[in-house]
């Protein structure tokens, strides 16, 4: 069934999901931004953010603010691409139920 | 997954969407205040210059005076207000006051009243004081239009409002004080009471 191919497999996880909202609807957001918005630790958001990156639905820059090290993330148009598609596949499934 | 687990999916990201990029703790009630103030200072505006000798209050540079003063006192009180409530709002949502989300509110909020309001000043030192009304009408609606994106969306209907108020005025230019009052006294004060109820009481 072809509704269930566009449910990404990539964007069934709470975190990875949560990421690929906040970036959707922001031109970037930084760790920090979705470590909060998320509630996730570090070490889980660094792995699932790499997944994403992986996949090259987010983009990843490391910069520096003033001394500080910064790194910001924002989405792919790929990236949009998919999640939009995912959104649509759940929408589907749940007026289809 | 069950069809439970994507509807949990779609609310997870319409709230995250939402959180990261609005700001949404603005308080209702700063709203109602803002257009008591308004209210105040135009009565006492309107009681100066009706009691006044000259009824020009175009000429009269102290009355002039005393109504900018006026101006000034009801802006500044309705920011603070907003501050202190907006403040104390989002201590009780956890919500934080100065993040990413409220910069970019104030920001685009700030933009066009900043040059509204240079606009008017400029155009106040030419003389030319028939339009003022309609002027900060306008820009105050478009600066709520603009800032409305990064907030609680229902702030546009306000926005729109003032800007039909404020085109109206245009065409009337002497019935501008009314349209003020109009504007930003009783408006906000429907506006802020639905919002109170609508969103504070929750």
């Amino acid at each position: 069934m072809s509704i269930i191919t566009n449910i990404n497999k990539l964007f069934d996880h709470r975190i990875r999901l949560g990421i690929m909202s906040i970036l959707m609807v922001n031109e970037y957001a930084d760790f920090n931004m979705l470590k909060e918005l998320l509630g996730a630790t570090d070490g889980n958001l660094a792995s699932h953010t790499k997944g994403l990156e992986k996949a090259e639905y987010i983009k990843i820059e490391k910069q520096f603010i003033g001394k500080k090290p910064n790194t910001r993330y924002s989405t792919t148009p790929l990236g949009k691409a998919e999640f939009k598609k995912h959104i649509n596949a759940l929408e589907k499934l749940i007026h289809k139920t | 997954m069950n069809n439970k687990d994507y509807l949990k999916d779609i609310s997870e990201i319409k709230n995250l969407m939402n959180k990261s990029s609005r700001f949404i703790s603005l308080s209702g009630l700063s709203g109602i205040l803002a257009g008591v103030y308004a209210l105040i200072g135009a009565a006492a505006a309107y009681y100066i210059v009706t009691n006044s000798y000259s009824t020009d209050l175009l000429l009269d540079d102290t009355i002039f005076k005393i109504c900018v003063a006026i101006l000034a006192g009801v802006a500044s009180l309705s920011i603070i207000t907003g501050i202190y409530l907006t403040t104390r709002k989002a201590k009780k949502t956890g919500e934080k006051i100065w993040d990413i989300s409220s910069k970019r509110l104030l920001f685009n909020f700030l933009i066009p009243l900043l040059v509204g309001g240079l606009y008017i000043l400029i155009i106040l030192n030419q003389a030319r004081y028939g339009h003022t009304a309609a002027l900060m009408l306008i820009f105050y609606g478009l600066a709520l239009v603009s800032a409305s994106k990064y907030s609680i969306g229902d702030i546009k209907y306000l926005g729109y409002t003032e800007i039909i108020l404020g085109l109206i005025c245009a065409l009337m230019p002497s019935f501008g004080f009314y349209f003020w009052v109009l504007g930003f006294g009783v408006m906000h004060i429907i506006y802020g009471t639905i919002m109170h109820l609508k969103y504070d009481t929750k």
